[in-house]
């Protein structure tokens, strides 16, 4: 509701993690409203007036300290309830690996994102294989595996419309899914600072459809386009491989 | 316990009658007396503060503006802006925040509250405040050496941190982590002594449950500080060792780990949180009682809520790093402990706010600041629980709510908990009054920009944006008009701000030379400090130490005829 007003949800898990802000909204907005509302009532209502002393209150009487204490009732529950929620898309996201269509291989250095899909065998690291530069191409409602690498320092690959998030750390692969659910073209961001360049690693998600994204597939496969192209990428891989 | 122990005293610092005359240099340079070195932080904190402040000018008028010639500074390259940010959060925290909330109000209250004349050991104190300078001339210096300073950010995650070849700031990195170091020996050295002090020096007749809040508070933080300084301290010679000497503590390529670092840095740095945190809400119970003429609600309750946020904080670090590559099943457990930290800080919460209940409150500067610190607290304290939750916190982590949610911590901590302190013993500290009027032009100036820099950041982050991106024209998805409008209102919110504190610091400097004399006890306060002459002599009580004889926040008591009743007055 809050989220998606300004963000497009554009993958499976996106409307989850979008109800859960919702929830923990209400859930700590009416608190907050309730403990603003006292504050300022008691403010205003016990404002300085000739004659009327303060009263002197301990804070150990039963008849004040219990509403102290009956407060953390609705806050222990409320708290319960985000917990569950919170660990149930969690694990949904980040702990549960769902079975793939597809792998992509995203590896991140200062400061740009090589992104290697497979081509039209949808194995990876083989020879038809797609390398492409700051430009990642994914299929709708496909279930993606994403290999996350990085070659020098801590990265992030940030996928606010999949609201994905996963820092990418050297010497490790990194495994996640995703699965898109909305064509169209989105944003890609460095979440975690890697140098003066950090500011300069906006990529593109294209989303198509399974018919569009399986004719890009074919185009640019290396074995399907000229010789010189593929020698770019064959180039890519050899670097990738050398490391 | 009772007791005063003279440990130091003895031989450091027996002339406490004033019996010789003290040259300039025993008085203001290498001073022994804790109101001195308590001024000499205050001080070296506040010009810190402008330093801080000027930075935050700087980059935010770059994303604002972006490609802008800053006035005052220049055009903001992407050197230049990841320096200015990682400068302006480590300042903020480590030469702003520690000094002023716990190293000046340490010093200044805990001797004067208990009714001691100095701290234990004034030589470790003094040695305290080098170090800290010292540290505080190296973070600035780095600005100039080759390369300029560092740039990682203020948590400084490898292997950016530890390589020159990818920061680009071999010495600036390695003299960043040097004053974070040196600083925090300064703070070590200071917690010793603030410990050691509250627990040995107090007035006779004090028991433990007589002592103010304030001091109560510095003293539980000093205690957090020390035990979760340890791993950060180590953490921070090992990337000295990385940096400098070619050791691999950090590096996967030759089988150190990235991550260690993160779980060193966040066991330090969430604990940090609250030793900064428990100065101010110390402050604040004191001022709040003052000025609603009311007991403090619950004495116990506040202090036991404290003690058990500073426990509950040492086992929430990893709510840093949920998306860092850490197990993942190691979120589940971070994120219940971190979501238990709203029991006690809600209690807290609801404890001040009662205090309030059947008060007779009037609204004198230190006043509105401490209120206000209440409401912005709870705005910081409610956007926690969002992040806290693992789920919500892979969209949120890194954004800009981030940074809006903890500034809404940091800001009512370090900037209005110290307003409130300074405008409330102010009278104390210099004899004078300072101009109400002007305070409070000064507080809603100070105030209202503070909400209109912030409130924005909250909406820019649940859009998406990421922190310390120096120009988001690169991305489209980040330079849509209602967004650049809103990163320019919160620049020009901060502008205004920067601006009123020319205010405070003119009321500051007219109220010192000419305001009208404060007396002993302007604020008909009852605890120890306020019976003591306006500023106190060395030595605080030269006609002879107070003895106590009751807890510190009895207002308005029904058997006593004044709506105060004295620490220090026979019962």
């Amino acid at each position: 509701m809050i989220l998606n007003s300004v963000l497009p949800e554009a993958s499976t898990y996106a409307a989850d993690i979008d109800r859960l802000f919702d929830v923990i909204t209400l859930l700590v907005g009416v608190p907050f409203l309730i403990a603003s509302f006292l504050f300022f009532s008691f403010i205003f209502r016990f404002k300085k007036r000739e004659g009327t002393p303060a009263k002197y209150i301990t804070g150990t009487e039963h008849q004040y300290m219990k509403w102290i204490h009956r407060a953390h009732v609705p806050i222990l529950l409320f708290d319960v309830i985000i917990v569950v929620m919170a660990v149930n898309v969690w694990y949904d996201v980040k702990q549960d690996l769902p079975e793939a269509n597809s792998t992509v291989r995203v590896i991140a250095q200062q400061w740009a994102w090589t992104f290697v899909h497979p081509g039209p065998d949808n194995v990876l690291d083989t020879a038809d294989d797609i390398v492409t530069i700051n430009e990642l191409h994914v299929a709708k409602d496909t279930l993606y595996h994403y290999k996350l690498e990085a070659l020098d320092v801590l990265h992030d690959f940030s996928v606010p419309a999949f609201r994905l998030k996963q820092d990418a750390i050297p010497g490790r692969v990194i495994t996640g899914w995703f699965e898109p659910t909305l064509a169209g073209e989105f944003g890609i961001q460095c979440a975690e600072i890697c140098g003066i360049g950090h500011g300069l690693m906006p990529a593109r998600l294209i989303v198509e459809d399974r018919a569009q994204h399986a004719a890009w597939i074919a185009e640019n496969s290396p074995l399907s386009v000229a010789a010189g192209v593929e020698d770019e990428s064959a180039s890519e891989r050899t670097r990738l491989a050398a490391r | 316990m009772a007791e005063s122990i003279p440990v130091e005293h003895a031989d450091g610092h027996a002339d406490h009658g004033g019996h010789h005359e003290m040259s300039f240099s025993e008085k203001y340079i290498f001073p022994l007396d804790h109101k001195m070195i308590a001024m000499q932080y205050m001080f070296t904190g506040m010009f810190m503060a402008v330093i801080g402040g000027f930075f935050a000018y700087a980059f935010r008028m770059q994303l604002a503006f972006p490609g802008i010639n800053v006035p005052g500074w220049g055009v903001v390259t992407p050197a230049d802006y990841n320096a200015l940010v990682t400068s302006h959060g480590s300042i903020m925290i480590f030469w702003v925040a520690m000094p002023v909330l716990i190293a000046a109000f340490g010093n200044y209250l805990i001797p004067l509250m208990i009714g001691a004349d100095d701290m234990v050991f004034p030589r470790v104190n003094r040695l305290s405040y080098q170090i800290f300078l010292l540290s505080a001339i190296i973070i600035l210096a780095s600005f100039f050496v080759e390369g300029g300073a560092f740039g990682g950010a203020w948590t400084a995650y490898p292997p950016l941190s530890t390589k020159a070849e990818y920061s680009l700031t071999g010495i600036g990195s390695t003299m960043w982590i040097l004053a974070v170091a040196l600083e925090f020996v300064a703070f070590l050295l200071g917690g010793i002594n603030f410990i050691t002090t509250a627990m040995n020096s107090r007035a006779p007749g004090m028991k433990m449950w007589d002592i103010p809040m304030v001091v109560w508070m510095i003293v539980i933080a000093s205690i957090l500080f020390m035990l979760s300084v340890g791993p950060l301290l180590a953490g921070g010679i090992m990337m000295m060792f990385d940096q400098q000497l070619g050791t691999a503590f950090f590096d996967p390529d030759r089988g150190g780990d990235p991550i260690l670092w993160q779980h060193l840095f966040w066991f330090f740095g969430h604990p940090e949180v609250y030793v900064v945190l428990l100065p101010a809400v110390g402050i604040v119970a004191d001022v709040m009682t003052v000025f609603s003429r009311k007991k403090l609600f619950g004495y116990k309750t506040v202090l036991y809520t404290a003690i058990g946020t500073g426990v509950l904080s040492f086992t929430v670090w990893a709510h840093h790093q949920f998306v860092a590559g850490i197990d993942p099943r190691m979120a589940n457990v971070f994120t219940v402990t971190t979501l238990l930290i709203s029991v006690p800080i809600a209690e807290m919460m609801f404890v001040y706010i009662a205090t309030l209940y059947g008060g007779s409150i009037t609204f004198k500067t230190p006043m509105l600041w401490a209120l206000a610190f209440i409401f912005e607290f709870l705005i910081g304290g409610i956007t926690g629980i969002f992040l806290g939750a693992s789920g919500n916190d892979i969209y949120m982590h890194d954004t800009y709510f981030v940074l809006a949610h903890f500034h809404y911590t940091f800001y009512p901590i370090a900037i209005i908990g110290t307003f409130a302190g300074f405008t409330h013993w102010f009278p104390k500290m210099f004899g004078k009054m300072m101009n109400d009027n002007l305070g409070k032009l000064h507080f809603w100036l100070t105030i209202i920009p503070f909400n209109l820099i912030f409130l924005p950041l909250f909406v820019l982050g649940a859009a998406g944006q990421h922190r310390r991106i120096y120009d988001y024209q690169n991305f489209p998805e980040l330079s849509l008009p209602w967004m650049q409008d809103l990163r320019q209102l919160a620049t020009i919110s901060l502008c205004v701000m920067l601006g009123a504190q020319l205010i405070f610091f003119y009321n500051v400097i007219k109220s010192w030379m000419s305001g009208p004399a404060a007396g002993k006890n302007p604020w008909r306060a009852s605890t120890l400090e306020w019976t003591a002459a306006s500023p106190p002599p060395h030595g605080n009580w030269p006609e002879g130490l107070p003895t106590c004889y009751r807890g510190p926040y009895e207002y308005s008591h029904p058997d006593h005829e004044e709506d105060y009743w004295p620490q220090n007055e026979p019962a």
